[in-house]
């Protein structure tokens, strides 16, 4: 119950993403050596570390703050621990919008198809999930709202499949929809950026709003918040911090479900000041699950987004089968 | 004198017409309670006061100014509310939750020394500074009750508008509840506009009483003279006569029509 001090928390959430960045550099099927990183230059492992490793670490913290971020936001908002991007659907409406572009052959033809259709997407889910949890912000009606959403996504990706015009689509789309850090560019860092900081600042925003929510959404509008400002900073907020996150590396799921609830004790349940604090929480799960994935020695590399769904579908169950009396 | 006043107010759910032309005006300085059956629109009545529900037909005005066109910030910052089935979703520390009060006063550095001294201050005033560190989710029914009350006192609202604030409060409490309503409106000259069931209590408390039964009001006079035995007996259905006790007029419920 009792709260952490800031600094204590933000200084050790922040060294962990310093120390794991540098092992997620270091690590891999070639391991660089600390000896080997004094000498700089022609060295083919700085190659490496530049071009493969380095856009993967800082795509990696990007993806699990705009993650934790978005994860943090939409339980405070539904006053709900069982939100997250996946589990609303709206990751799953990013991949929808995203197989889109690439069923239709039109994401090659930019950079920015794809990416664009991931966050009309994700936006068309979050309106979604508002409109049919309406007023009432049952736990239960939210929750089904993210089924039903998951459903229409996962039945629109599945119809992309099956009348993919060629296997080379199909194994394109499943390869992407696995969700991965895995050879990624500095370019796909680049475009992600923008949207994921400017989603992140306006979520940022939300703050103030969510911790007048834990009064319920009568007791919000009676402390002079408006609600329906703040629907719309989070519809467009986590459509371009979620969908661009899907957009670059897939859908990697469950980050925003398990950071908001170890971080919550830590920051007395308060869920405006959680959010900052989820994301750099995010960041910490992604890179350390996405170094525990190059270093499994499987033949082929275990998808990230795989081994998200493997370890968060438990924790999940976990957490449901937890606060079964308040679901009910 | 700002008033506070509901003015020819229609508001129906579906087809049940629940506000049939409502129109009374509130005072500072007052305490008034709303009463009448379950069902007969006290809430509705209440919350379009607050501002938090647009009548169908009608305006809420606040010193002649439709309190739905003040901006939700000064409009939160005059009129305070406690709804009548309170949520409180997280596991937050009382102070915090006190704190939430000060919301519509926060600058951009949140919560400032005057605002904590404030909500100590409303923590003193409902007897829950004890409490202040308590998680809100551990608390008894009228430990809560009194909380959310602190919440309330800590925005420090011109108007005060509470929906059954002592349902869940021991006698004790409630006594403290009802001076403290009294002292607002009196000391301080604030409006106070509560709504309740207890007749005995809104009595003792109440220095008006408007009496509403199905979406009308059936009566808006000085307390004692609202409660007459012909207007309960309409609302309610109910028997009733006074008798003198040591503290004043008591009404006694005799029994069903």
């Amino acid at each position: 119950m009792t709260a952490m001090p800031r600094p204590l928390l933000y200084t050790l959430l922040l060294g962990a993403i310093a120390v794991l960045s540098l092992f997620s550099l270091a690590v891999g099927k070639v391991w660089i050596p600390w000896s080997a990183w004094r000498t700089l230059g022609d060295d083919p492992s700085w190659i490496i570390i530049l071009e493969l490793r380095l856009p993967r670490t800082i795509l990696g913290i990007m993806v699990g703050v705009a993650l934790g971020i978005s994860g943090a936001v939409l339980q405070g908002y539904t006053r709900n621990p069982l939100a997250d991007p996946t589990v609303l659907g709206v990751s799953s409406m990013a991949s929808f919008g995203a197989v889109l572009t690439l069923y239709l052959g039109v994401a090659g033809t930019m950079p920015w198809v794809l990416p664009v259709g991931a966050m009309a997407g994700a936006a068309l889910g979050v309106v979604i999930l508002l409109a049919l949890a309406g007023a009432t912000s049952s736990i239960l009606t939210f929750i089904l709202a993210g089924a039903i959403l998951q459903i229409v996504a996962t039945a629109g990706v599945s119809l992309a499949l099956n009348l993919a015009p060629n296997p080379w689509a199909v194994n394109e789309i499943v390869n992407w929809m696995m969700g991965s850090l895995a050879d990624r560019s500095v370019d796909d860092v680049r475009m992600a950026f923008p949207f994921i900081v400017a989603g992140c600042i306006m979520l940022g925003f939300t703050a103030r709003a969510l911790d007048a929510l834990t009064l319920g959404e009568t007791g919000a509008l009676s402390l002079g918040v408006r609600l329906n400002v703040v629907r719309v900073l989070i519809a467009v907020g986590v459509a371009m911090a979620a969908g661009a996150s899907v957009a670059v590396t897939g859908a990697i799921g469950f980050v925003g479900l398990v950071a908001p609830h170890l971080l919550r004790p830590l920051v007395g349940a308060r869920p405006g000041a959680l959010i900052l604090p989820s994301g750099l929480a995010g960041a910490v799960i992604v890179l350390a699950a996405d170094i525990v994935v190059r270093l499994m020695p499987s033949v082929a590399e275990v998808k990230l987004g795989v081994a998200m769904a493997a370890l968060g579908g438990p924790f999940f169950l976990l957490l449901l089968v937890k606060m079964r009396r308040r679901v009910a | 004198m700002t008033q506070l006043a509901a003015s020819d107010i229609h508001i129906s759910f579906g087809n049940k017409s629940v506000l049939r032309g409502v129109s009374a005006s509130f005072t500072h300085g007052q305490v008034t309670a709303i009463i009448g059956p379950n069902g007969a629109g006290k809430s509705t009545l209440l919350s379009c006061l607050a501002g938090l529900r647009k009548p169908d037909q009608g305006r809420a005005l606040l010193a002649e100014a439709n309190v739905r066109d003040l901006a939700a910030r000064r409009r939160a910052q005059r009129i305070g509310f406690m709804p009548q089935i309170p949520e409180i979703a997280w596991a937050v520390e009382v102070r915090t939750l006190v704190g939430l009060g000060r919301t519509p006063f926060l600058g951009a550095r949140g919560l400032t020394q005057d605002d904590d001294a404030i909500v100590t201050e409303a923590l003193k005033l409902t007897d829950t500074l004890v409490l202040q560190h308590r998680n809100v989710q551990t608390l008894s029914g009228g430990e809560r009750a009194r909380v959310l009350l602190a919440r309330a006192l800590a925005g420090q609202p011109e108007w005060l508008l509470a929906d059954e604030p002592l349902t869940g409060l021991d006698p004790g409490h409630q006594i403290d509840a009802g001076a403290l309503f009294r002292a607002l409106a009196h000391a301080q000259n604030r409006g106070v506009i509560i709504t309740l069931h207890d007749l005995p209590m809104a009595l003792r408390i109440a220095d008006r009483i408007v009496i509403l039964a199905d979406g009308k009001i059936l009566a808006d006079d000085v307390a004692a003279k609202a409660l007459s035995p012909d207007v309960l007996r309409k609302a309610y259905g109910i028997e009733t006569r006074f008798t003198q006790g040591h503290t004043g007029p008591l009404i006694e419920i005799v029994s069903r029509v």
